[in-house]
């Protein structure tokens, strides 16, 4: 999709992919044919720019066609380069600049106790966007607030923008950080798709505080030559290579 | 004008530059140095570069601690978070205490293009230079960019500069001459480009070259418009601006920027008491557009050098 769309961001795309996957495939209750249903789980991509996974996801649920993927970033199309909660159906979230995700996501969870629904709310985050601010200051309000139909999801691919967390902001200890901000801590493999189903349904049944994903992922994951590259952050994959990475994709799929 | 290139590879190199010569200049960014190309300076001198990770709020207000303690600080990210993330703690501890901070924000405008509304920021030229004590500026190429970083240096006090995302038209030649002009940039100043008695056309950003473009085409129809550069849209040339509109009786502005509050507006606020002529602003008409390339955004939401022809068409048969 990014290729066909002359930019975007493969790599956090790909990190996110298998949970995405899961979310929309075997856990999180939706109805495409009613994208705003007010009984349905919402997901909340804080980490906005890794919407092509969510939109592939959003295509093969049913929510729009799947030719629609190859408009990406075009003018005109219903999937901009960022989420947009107005214009594509199955987008909870206008989402893209970081750090405001688990905020907005605390919002639908209070909303939700309030208004005694049943649904749940899931944020993905990125390891990078751990950086700002604002995202402690959710995490801080979420356990005040003793919310537990939110899950946050850390994509924690050990990366940002400008190369590898260590390198440009440490985060560790990140359990420890999480805990100690009263969050129940399940930390998965998050290419790993019984741990990652084991850790949303475990998720689903904390009370009274809020519970965190940390998934150890890998940027650019499926793709040997994308995989760990900072270049592939916020660039798509060149035509030439581009049958390379579907056949690796694929293969890897049969496993 | 054939050669086009990135005003922020324009700002990396200035840095490096200035960086060999004085040990004041820090350097800091926010996980965008790769695009802001800050990390050029961060590579050559590591010691006076600071990478704050993706924590907008926290590098302003640790750029504004730096300047306190006597440094030249040049704080980078994209225009969108550069601004709207930080923007209370610019107010408060950079724009009000008047210390010395450079927020060079590369990623301005519409022509950010396929990330979307959500990254393009239409509106920092109008929040940013509603702060007393700030300096806005837009430089309109590659060179006039250099030109300007140079200046904010020996410029003491907060200044906000735009750059783009996709490489511009060069407007200035060999020798930074416009034309064997040698470019004389001074912060504050305006750059006729052209003269022309009919309408003054008054532009900033990479709507300088576009505004070039059509006062061509307008000779073409007998229309003799002035073209003039507007780089620092505050403090902004109040003399030049006023005897432009009065020598030529009608004005347009044209700015890649919502026609609220930015350069526009800041012209009309100075003409409505000084002389107030016949006047259109070109811009973004109040909305937030979409993603696409940047020329397609362009066309769209009318920042082509047409739609200054036909704007200008319009404001001269307004005159008196
Ligand atoms: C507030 C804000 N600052 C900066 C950016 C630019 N940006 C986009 S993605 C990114 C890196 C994100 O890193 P991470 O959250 O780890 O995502 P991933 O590595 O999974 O793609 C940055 C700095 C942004 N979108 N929002």
């Amino acid at each position: 999709m990014t290729t066909k769309a002359g930019s975007g961001h493969p790599g956090g795309s790909l990190s996110a992919a298998d949970i995405i996957a899961a979310l929309y495939f075997h856990h999180m209750r939706y109805d495409p044919k009613n994208s705003k249903w007010e009984d349905r789980d919402r997901f909340v991509l804080s980490k906005g720019h890794a919407c092509p996974s969510l939109y592939a996801a959003l295509a093969k649920a049913g929510f729009f066609p799947e030719e629609t993927l190859w408009t990406l970033r075009k003018l005109g199309s219903i999937l901009d380069g960022h989420p947009d909660m107005t214009k594509t159906p199955g987008i909870d979230a206008s989402t893209g600049n970081l750090g405001i995700g688990l905020s907005f996501g605390l919002g639908i969870a209070l909303a939700g106790r309030l208004d005694r629904k049943k649904y749940r709310v899931y944020v993905m985050l990125g390891d990078g966007e751990l950086n700002e601010g604002q995202v402690w200051e959710a995490a801080m309000a979420a356990s005040h607030f003793k919310i537990d139909n939110l899950t946050a999801i850390v994509d924690n691919n050990g990366m940002q923008l400008d190369g590898f967390t260590r390198d440009i902001m440490s985060l560790e200890p990140l359990a420890e950080k999480w805990s100690a901000f009263g969050w129940h801590v399940l930390e998965i493999d998050g290419h790993n798709m019984k741990e990652i189903l084991d850790a949303l349904d475990a998720a689903d049944k904390i009370k009274s505080k809020p519970p965190v994903i940390i998934a150890h992922t890998i940027k650019g994951k499926g793709v040997s030559f994308m995989e760990n590259q900072v270049y592939y952050h916020g660039k798509p994959v060149s035509e030439e290579s581009l049958e390379r990475a579907l056949t690796e994709l694929s293969a890897e799929n049969l496993r | 004008m054939d050669t086009e290139m990135l005003t922020r590879d324009a700002y990396g190199k200035a840095l490096i530059e200035l960086g060999k010569n004085n040990e004041n200049i820090i350097v800091l960014d926010s996980d965008l140095s790769l695009s802001t190309r800050t990390a050029w300076f961060g590579r050559e001198f590591p010691d006076r570069f600071f990478n704050f990770g993706i924590a907008e709020a926290n590098m302003v207000s640790a750029a504004a601690g730096l300047a306190s303690c006597g440094k030249i600080v040049f704080a980078s990210s994209f225009a969108m978070f550069a601004t709207g993330r930080a923007y209370n703690q610019f107010r408060t501890v950079v724009a009000y205490p008047k210390l010395n901070v450079k927020l060079v924000a590369s990623h301005g405008g519409l022509s950010v293009g396929e990330d979307g509304p959500t990254h393009q920021c239409i509106e920092d030229l109008a929040i940013m230079r509603v702060l007393p004590h700030t300096t806005v500026v837009v430089p309109a190429d590659a060179i006039e960019t250099e030109v300007a970083i140079r200046a904010c240096v020996e410029h003491m006090g907060p200044l906000y500069m735009r750059l783009g995302r996709p490489a511009v038209p060069l407007i200035y030649g060999k020798g930074y001459a416009w034309r064997e002009t040698p470019l004389n940039f001074r912060i504050g100043e305006s750059v006729t480009l052209m003269d022309g008695e009919d309408v003054a056309i008054m532009a900033t950003g990479l709507m300088v070259s576009k505004a070039l473009t059509a006062a061509d085409m307008l000779l073409k129809d007998g229309i003799k418009a002035s073209v003039i550069n507007v780089h620092t849209i505050k403090p902004l040339d109040e003399r030049v601006i006023t005897r432009a509109a009065r020598e030529s009786g009608a004005v347009v502005t044209a700015e890649e920027h919502t026609i609220l509050g930015g350069l526009g507006s800041a012209i009309a606020e100075v003409l409505i008491e000084s002389y107030p002529v016949p006047m259109i602003k070109v811009g973004i008409n109040d909305s937030f557009c979409e993603s696409g390339s940047p020329e397609k955004l362009l066309i769209k939401y009318g920042l082509t050098a047409s739609n200054i022809v036909s704007a200008t068409k319009k404001v001269v048969k307004r005159k008196k």
